[in-house]
């Protein structure tokens, strides 16, 4: 138990362990849910361990089997990885105590299958996080794609089934056409995949060569969104509000730019990428796409469809992070992961929220709801200041490294560029709170953008939803959800150390 | 007699193909189909394994020595290729029990399982013959029981598919006879080895080496048309459609695998790299066709309505894969093809199973009528969707591995267009099977035309390619070795 493959294997193996207990009691709501919350559980506390391990300077390693002659399914923890293990890792049971009020509340179908296949899709990532090697990484990444497909076409309606074209689409186009290729290219010029601390490209073709493969990968991982390869975020936000929250802000989005990270880091090397004419160029892409996703988000009245081109947006810091290719960027990058996830994990909560209990998914029609929800809209408020990189939440600190990753560079345009995009987003989203709290409400003309197929829960008489005085709040568990992610985001404001740490050894200082 | 295993392999079966045409009713016809392929089956194990451990087998027929005599000569290329067709036939075989009894009608069952033995025997005897004009024979065996067993099909189309097949057919045999006949004339010999020998001294000595040139043109387009290479396919998709099932996923698997085969052996053993590809350039013809092959068919590939056709469309483009890997004319490439030879052999062999499911229980293989099958054949769909991901080369599937190998052949010689249309070949892929997957798991279907799931008789075949196309995916190092060390013995590199 205590040795550290098994401790992989085991971390690796709950939620899928998880995820057939969903299976087995799928008759019996109560219990099924419980099977999830368990394995949740059960798993962060595996990855908790693991991360004493990592702390303590140790390299977990697993080898599982040869694939092809010379590449292996293995896997390595190192900081870097810690960091999107324990943000996964932590984030599926809270979104899973959400999912429960917010499918229920929402009455969706076919829930045994949601939650067999978001415990899966949580393997799926955790994999990517632990993967050793670029082979094992492309495997889970893959593997990511395809097991997320059922929970974005959940509704299996002609709009879900267009989204899902859309998303694998995308996915797979990058991934096969660009990144795969890249990472065959790799192979035959470095004779190896691993990673490896100063990378492993370094020296084997031209700068020319290498700078070329630094394209195919950065547009390779679609996951991370770099425009023009964006376009699948907003589709899959047809997917119920849960799946958004955790997949398309935490798990799939961050695989992506974890693998940015990780490639740049480790098989490149910031040496190499300092040398490469192409990682300016992608550095400015991602600029370009910061700023351009922000001015989208501004346009879109729809919450969720606002949250996903801010999603984009913030994808893309972690993106320039990289390709500043100095340790300040990489270790901005890196906790941009961890902070981004808790701050965006509570927006799309609180957009979920409002849709279970007030039904409402246009910001124009939210004017004066926060008096009816004023948890939600408090928690959202606090994950808005973490988006755009305000104390007292946990972005600030992820910004202030990236900013001074820009000065080391000597870039002043892209810190530029952060401040612009920063000014953006604290119109686009502190409007939504704003104007909960302190606009008149909207006269009601008895239209209710109910989302779907039971309208005549509209009236609030909803018996799952919390109701306590003159509020009226989602149902208790996503609740409970929603205040611990807007405290944990509070709390890494605080204690930001857990994830510097991990960074700063990631980058070898 | 375990020397004799060479003879054996194919002798038994050819003494059982009569015999299940005597007892002539199904179920004992069956038996006796069953016991040739499991024999068969064994028998190209053994031989494998014995060829990994010991190296290249020689067996002369009745002791007559090479040249006078017919010698089979079975190498690590051969072996595989032995193993491809067998494995297949034994997993197609109690498929078609169930399947085949359905789509025939009921006195043709002797017959039947006459011509499906005959023909996995004539493939297997190209397989191993080391002599260029038993080849011919062979391959006729293969060819003529091919065409009747594709024309005993219910559908009355069947048989114009057929004859279309036999007319292809005969002029592409036509064309290797003649092929063979003029390498005869200029060398005076028929043995493979032989010929190896004397090719470069003809081409030394300067006379007929331009009847040399004309034999390999001959050769090489006769066995083209045999494999269906762009574009020579013409027959194919009709007769892949037609056809009955069971005899679909055996032939799709293995009779183009094996004109594959006997393009590498032309190539490299008979006429040597030197000469193929040095003289005759023949990588200037084949690696457009391949990606001609490879993007046009996968293009067509997307518009069909009929499955069975679809699938038939993704064969020729498959078969572009193998022959773009032989166009490299490197180890890797080679091993890529060879590779490839299995990888498909089981995706598609599991892809047309699937189909011939879907055939079983509701009749037809047309898109329209497939609606909703992923709520009411859950199994069945599972098993496409299975064998669709490897088509489009998801890691952990066999068609990853085969994947892996021939970008890596492409970008080892700097060829990234070559590479990136690959890729492209790839997502096509995706688009032809999602395509399915939207009708059967977005559709509803209508309640009045519900059906049930597959027998297992059908399913347990079906899944047992699936199941093999992942775990040669998980584990693609034997298969990996094997197809390297072939392509190192068909290149002359030593290891």
């Amino acid at each position: 138990m205590s040795d550290p493959g098994t401790m992989i294997l085991l971390a690796l193996l709950l939620p899928v362990v998880g995820a057939f207990g969903v299976l087995l009691l799928r008759n019996n709501p109560n219990t099924r849910e419980t099977a999830t919350l368990i394995a949740g559980a059960l798993t962060f506390v595996q990855v908790w361990r693991i991360y004493g391990l990592v702390r303590a300077g140790e390299t977990p390693t697993l080898h599982l089997l040869e694939v092809v002659p010379g590449v292996d399914l293995s896997f390595t923890v190192e900081p870097l990885g810690m960091v999107f293990a324990l943000v996964a890792g932590f984030l599926w049971p809270i979104t899973s105590l959400y999912a429960i009020g917010y499918m229920r509340g929402h009455h969706e179908e076919n829930q045994t299958r949601f939650f067999f296949f978001f415990a899966i899709s949580i393997a799926g990532a955790l994999g990517i996080a632990f993967s050793g090697n670029l082979f094992t990484l492309f495997v889970f990444y893959e593997f990511l794609t395809f097991c997320t497909v059922p929970l974005v076409t959940h509704h299996q309606s002609e709009e879900a089934k267009r989204s899902g074209r859309i998303y694998l689409g995308i996915l797979l186009t990058t991934s096969i056409g660009l990144q795969l290729v890249a990472i065959i290219w790799t192979w035959v010029l470095a004779g190896r995949l691993d990673f490896v601390e100063g990378g492993i490209l370094a020296g084997t073709a031209s700068t020319g060569i290498l700078g070329a493969i630094l394209v195919l990968y950065v547009y390779g991982v679609g996951k991370a969104a770099v425009m023009p390869f964006h376009r699948w975020l907003p589709a899959a936000m047809v997917a119920p509000t849960p799946v958004s929250a955790l997949l398309h802000a935490v798990a799939v989005v961050k695989a992506g730019v974890f693998t940015v990270l990780k490639v740049a880091v480790y098989v490149f090397g910031i040496d190499l990428l300092q040398d490469l004419a192409t990682a300016d160029f992608l550095a400015w892409a991602a600029a370009a796409t910061i700023i351009l996703g922000s001015l989208v988000a501004f346009s879109k009245d729809n919450l969720k469809a606002r949250l996903a081109y801010s999603t984009i947006s913030q994808l893309s810091y972690i993106v320039l992070g990289a390709m500043l290719a100095n340790e300040m960027g990489i270790i901005g990058g890196g906790m941009h992961i961890a902070m981004h996830a808790f701050g965006k994990i509570t927006l799309f909560f609180a957009a979920g929220a409002i849709m279970v209990a007030a039904h409402e998914k246009k910001i124009s029609r939210m004017h004066g709801l926060g008096r009816t929800m004023p948890i939600t809209f408090g928690a959202f408020l606090v994950g808005s200041l973490s988006i755009i990189g305000l104390p007292p939440a946990g972005g600030s600190w992820s910004k202030w490294f990236l900013g001074l990753g820009t000065l080391e560079a000597e870039q002043v345009g892209l810190l530029g560029v952060l401040m612009l995009s920063s000014l953006l987003g604290l119109y686009y989203l502190l409007e939504v709170p704003v104007k909960a709290f302190f606009f008149a409400p909207v006269e009601d003309d008895g239209h209710h953008d109910d989302h779907g197929h039971h309208g005549d829960h509209g009236d609030g008489h909803d018996p799952s939803a919390f109701v306590y005085g003159s509020m009226r709040e989602a149902p208790l568990p996503s609740l409970i959800a929603i205040c611990v992610t807007a405290l944990a985001t509070v709390g890494l404001f605080l204690w930001p150390d857990l994830f510097y740490d991990l960074m700063t050894m990631a980058v070898g200082r | 007699m375990s020397q004799n295993l060479p003879a054996l392999l194919i002798v038994v079966p050819m003494i059982l193909a009569p015999l299940a045409a005597l007892v002539g009713r199904w179920r004992a016809a069956w038996v006796v189909a069953l016991g040739a392929s499991w024999w068969a089956f064994g028998c190209a194990m053994v031989l494998l394994q014995r060829v990994r451990a010991d190296g290249v087998i020689h067996y002369s027929l009745g002791g007559w020595a090479a040249p006078t005599g017919i010698e089979y000569r079975i190498d690590l290329a051969s072996a595989f290729v032995a193993v491809i067709v067998t494995t297949i036939a034994a997993i197609a075989v109690p498929y078609a029990r169930t399947s085949i009894q359905q789509e025939l009608s009921d006195d043709r069952g002797g017959l039947f399982y006459a011509a499906f033995i005959l023909s996995m025997t004539g493939l297997l005897g190209i397989a191993i013959t080391g002599d260029v004009f038993n080849v011919f024979v062979f391959l006729e065996i293969s060819s003529l029981s091919a065409y009747s067993m594709i024309a005993v099909g219910r559908d009355r189309r069947a048989l114009t598919a057929a004859y279309q097949y036999l007319i292809m057919g005969s002029v592409g045999a036509s064309f290797i006879v003649i092929g063979i006949g003029l390498l005869y004339v200029t060398t005076g010999t028929l043995g493979m080895m032989d010929l190896a020998q004397r090719i470069p001294e003809v081409m030394a000595s300067g006379q007929g080496d331009r009847t040399l040139a004309v034999a390999f043109t001959f050769l090489t387009v006769g066995i083209t048309l045999k494999l269906a290479l762009f574009p020579l396919h013409l027959w194919l998709p009709n007769a892949y459609t037609y056809a009955p099932s069971a005899v679909t996923a055996f032939m799709a698997s293995t009779s183009t695998k094996v004109s594959v085969y006997l393009l590498l052996r032309f190539f490299f053993t008979i006429f040597g790299e030197a000469f193929s590809f040095g003289e005759m350039r023949l990588n200037m013809v084949l690696m457009p066709l391949a990606l001609v092959s490879i993007l046009a068919m996968s293009l067509v590939a997307i518009y069909q309505e009929n499955i069975k056709r679809l699938l038939a469309f993704s064969s020729v483009a498959q078969i572009g894969y193998m022959i773009l890997g032989i166009s490299f004319g490197s180890v890797l490439g080679v091993t890529a093809g060879i590779l490839h030879l299995f990888n498909h052999a089981l995706m598609k062999g599991a892809l047309f199973m699937a189909m011939g499911c879907v055939m079983y229980r509701v009749g037809s293989v047309r898109l329209d009528r497939m609606a909703g099958l992923g709520r009411e054949m859950p199994w069945t769909m599972a098993a496409f969707v299975g064998g669709g991901l490897s088509m489009i080369g998801v890691p952990l599937t066999v068609g990853f591995v085969s994947k892996w190998y021939l970008v890596q052949a492409a970008l080892e010689q700097d060829r990234w267009l070559v590479a990136a249309l690959v890729m492209v070949g790839s997502l096509m892929a995706l688009i032809y099977i999602w395509k399915v997957v939207e009708v059967a798991y977005f559709q509803r279907r209508d309640p009045e035309d519900s059906v049930q799931e597959a027998p297992l008789s059908l399913l347990i075949p079906t899944w047992v390619l699936v199941a093999a196309s992942f775990w040669f995916g998980i584990d693609g190092t034997t298969t990996a070795e094997v197809a390297t060390q072939a392509a190192q013995t068909l290149l002359g590199v030593m290891p």
